[in-house]
């Protein structure tokens, strides 16, 4: 019942992210009003199949990988939808949508129920939901910073197109980056040190150095000194979008850990 | 009684001759009143733009009117000849002069579609022929028309919205880089007319501060006093550019103002925060090569032009709709003028009517004597009744009349049977007009139903009237 719903969640997001590309070159507004309800009506029957699964099952079932990636999906369209519904920014939905789509379309390819530590710590979903909510905020200064960046090509070039006429302002994609890098953080923090005392639990070491560790560990270094960075000597605009650009690399990164481990890759 | 228009524009004529017929705006009033002294000329008004000089009249006889007008374009400079000009000038009556006003006043016939200078040209052009008593009835209802439908236009189509002057577009690509003016530093380097105005722009979309640089100390002070600013010392700007977001540069110097190093100091004093360069000085003050700096956006006078360039054919997209608007609105206006030939002949006919009555009732109330004053009533509402209701038929009939095409003979046939007189006496016209110019006052944004004078207001009522 639940896979029936998330297909049918899959294909209205499909649409949406095709009527959002499409409208990214078009002049029409009404493509983009198509695209958000399309993704409203979807977002409605994701967060259904999100709560059966969450509430049916016991707490522990909700750690598997694929529930977390839905969480992450869900969450970015949440974020999407919040921002349309209060700054009318439709254009953001060509960038953010895709990245949600594709992490749900994954849930399907990834092999299913793919094996997690054993259940022994209760309070698993806490690590999973912070260090998704963490991933949600870079995901969103990953796409201010593409954003910026496109925004900055067209305007150092002067192509005056419908591309640029859409992109919005700079200094307001820099904040985005800012303040959403800000709210990734402390979740990825909080992420890091409920995954390390989770693992005490079950593997008896706070720090095991498998795949998802080292690039967790090497993602909240790498956006502790581009935070850092910014504050004391002036990492922002252009160099910030860079930035977090890569450290969005880190994310994925940390996120293939995730599944290798799951495979047993790399956990003797 | 017609409308007509005679003139050229861009589209017919070189400015060489354009400029030849313009009338200085001290000489405006000798102009109407030499354009009012031609026979047959009973409204008119002048409008001058760059791009366009124009006559809008209203005439007996619409040839009569044409070289009428002709007659004064030629006459207003000694060095235009007819043969030069009269193949240059368009003449239009009825329908078509309306749709040109309209057009005109909507920016639909400009050099520029949808620049918005136009619409405050025809509203001073009315002003002036208002002043100088040319205009009446019916020039007063059709430009304020004009006017309304222009505002009508610029509401419901995106015509006016991009960027259509060079200043406006300095603007609108600012807002590319900086989403709210409001909290943002202009500085302005020089007192080139155009950066000043780029600076009323930015001024005017509520940019925070203003700091302003020029050789000249007096002028430094004169334009600080005009926007509110801070003067700085032209030797300190340089060291002042990072308070700045955007910087507007247009002096008279003949070599680079500002460096990419100046750009680049200023950047790394901002915290790598974006600014926004304007260069419209001719030749350049800002040193191209400040484009590789990053976080810092250049754009000179060129870039702006083909902003603006761009713009443009996203104009002519909607100015198609624009025009569905006018022939909408010309449609209303050509019915309200129709009934306009009416009204003189319902005045009369009313007028003529009271007087009977009138002098009916009083040679009644002599025979009659003494009766209360509740006979005396009932008597004079007998009277009325038997006005209105032996007048409700013919009043209707010439008002639903005036709107199709033979309206002149029904009107003809009601002045015959009730020996209305041939013309309308003057009196009779210049109460219109000024009832006219009060319900224009107030009415200017809708004003849609076409009978709207006060005669035709009475004719409505007293149905109700006979009633009692």
């Amino acid at each position: 019942m639940t896979v029936a719903f998330l297909q049918l969640t899959l294909g209205l997001y499909f649409i949406g992210v095709l009527l959002s590309l499409v409208y990214l070159l078009r002049r029409s507004e009404f493509l983009a009003r198509v695209a958000f309800a399309f993704t409203c009506i979807g977002f409605a029957i994701h967060s259904v199949v999100l709560a059966v699964q969450v509430f049916s099952g016991d707490e522990v079932q909700w750690v598997t990988f694929h529930k977390a990636l839905s969480f992450f999906s869900w969450s970015l369209v949440l974020f999407f939808l919040l921002v349309v519904l209060f700054q009318r920014l439709y254009v953001l939905g060509a960038f953010m949508l895709p990245i949600a789509f594709f992490s749900l379309v994954s849930t399907a390819i990834l092999p299913s129920e793919t094996p997690v530590l054993q259940p022994m710590f209760r309070a698993m979903w806490i690590h999973v939901t912070l260090s998704m909510l963490g991933a949600v905020g870079f995901a969103v200064a990953f796409v201010a910073g593409v954003m910026y960046l496109m925004q900055d090509r067209l305007l150092k070039s002067k192509q005056f197109n419908v591309l640029s006429f859409k992109l919005p302002p700079l200094d307001f994609l820099d904040m985005l980056n800012q303040r959403s890098m800000l709210l990734g953080f402390p979740f990825l923090t909080l992420g890091i040190l409920t995954g390390a005392m989770s693992a005490q639990l079950t593997l008896g070491a706070y720090v095991s150095w498998n795949p998802e560790q080292i690039w967790a560990l090497v993602t909240w270094v790498f956006y502790f000194v581009v935070l850092m960075g910014r504050v004391t000597v002036g990492w922002r605009a252009k160099k910030a979008a860079y930035l977090t650009i890569v450290g969005f690399a880190g994310v994925l990164l940390t996120f293939i850990g995730v599944v290798l481990k799951g495979n047993g890759a790399s956990i003797s | 009684m017609n409308i007509i228009v005679v003139g050229l524009s861009h589209k017919t004529a070189p400015v060489e001759l354009r400029e030849l017929l313009v009338v200085p705006d001290s000489r405006m009033g000798e102009a109407l009143n030499r354009l009012m002294a031609h026979g047959g000329i009973r409204e008119g008004m002048l409008l001058q733009t760059c791009n366009r000089v124009e006559v809008y009249a209203v005439v007996d006889q619409v040839e009569q009117g044409f070289s009428a007008v002709q007659e004064f374009f030629v006459d207003t400079h000694f060095s235009v000849s007819a043969e030069q000009l009269l193949p240059r000038l368009y003449c239009h009556a009825g329908d078509p002069a309306i749709t040109h006003l309209f057009r005109v006043a909507s920016s639909l016939d400009s050099l520029v579609v949808g620049e918005p200078q136009i619409l405050r040209q025809v509203k001073d052009a009315f002003q002036e022929a208002l002043t100088h008593n040319a205009t009446g009835v019916v020039l007063n209802k059709v430009v304020k028309k004009a006017i309304s439908v222009a505002k009508r236009v610029r509401t419901e189509t995106r015509i006016a919205e991009n960027a259509v002057s060079v200043s406006y577009a300095a603007v609108e690509l600012a807002k590319k880089v900086f989403s709210n003016l409001a909290a943002r530093t202009v500085m302005l380097v020089g007192a080139g007319e155009m950066a000043k105005l780029a600076a009323q722009h930015l001024v005017n979309h509520g940019v925070h501060e203003v700091l302003l640089t020029t050789r000249n100390p007096v002028r430094a002070s004169a334009m600080a006093a005009r926007f509110n600013g801070v003067s700085i010392p032209f030797d300190e700007f340089r060291a002042n550019m990072h308070r700045a977001d955007i910087v507007l540069c247009s002096t008279g110097a003949s070599h680079y103002l500002i460096s990419p190093e100046d750009v680049e100091r200023a950047v790394r004093a901002r915290w790598n925060r974006p600014i926004f360069l304007i260069d419209v000085s001719v030749p350049r003050n800002i040193d191209p090569d400040v484009r590789q700096v990053d976080n810092a956006f250049l754009f000179d006078i060129d870039d702006l032009e083909s902003h603006i360039e761009q713009n443009r054919e996203e104009r002519m997209l909607e100015a198609t709709r624009a025009e569905g608007i006018v022939k909408d609105e010309v449609v209303v206006i050509m019915k309200w003028l129709q009934a306009l030939k009416a009204t003189p002949t319902i005045i009369a006919l009313r007028k003529r009517a009271d007087a009977l009555k009138q002098a009916e009732l009083q040679k009644a109330f002599g025979r009659l004597g003494t009766l209360t004053p509740q006979q005396q009533e009932t008597v004079e509402g007998l009277a009325q009744a038997i006005v209105n209701k032996l007048l409700h038929g013919p009043l209707v009939a010439l008002k639903s009349a005036a709107q199709s095409s033979n309206g002149l003979v029904y009107i003809e046939a009601a002045r015959r049977f009730y020996d209305l007189g041939q013309s309308l006496p003057r009196q009779e016209s210049v109460d219109v007009r000024d009832g006219q110019d009060m319900e224009g006052e107030d009415a200017e944004p809708d004003a849609h139903s076409p009978e709207s004078t006060e005669v035709l207001e009475q004719e409505r009522i007293s149905p109700r009237a006979s009633g009692l």
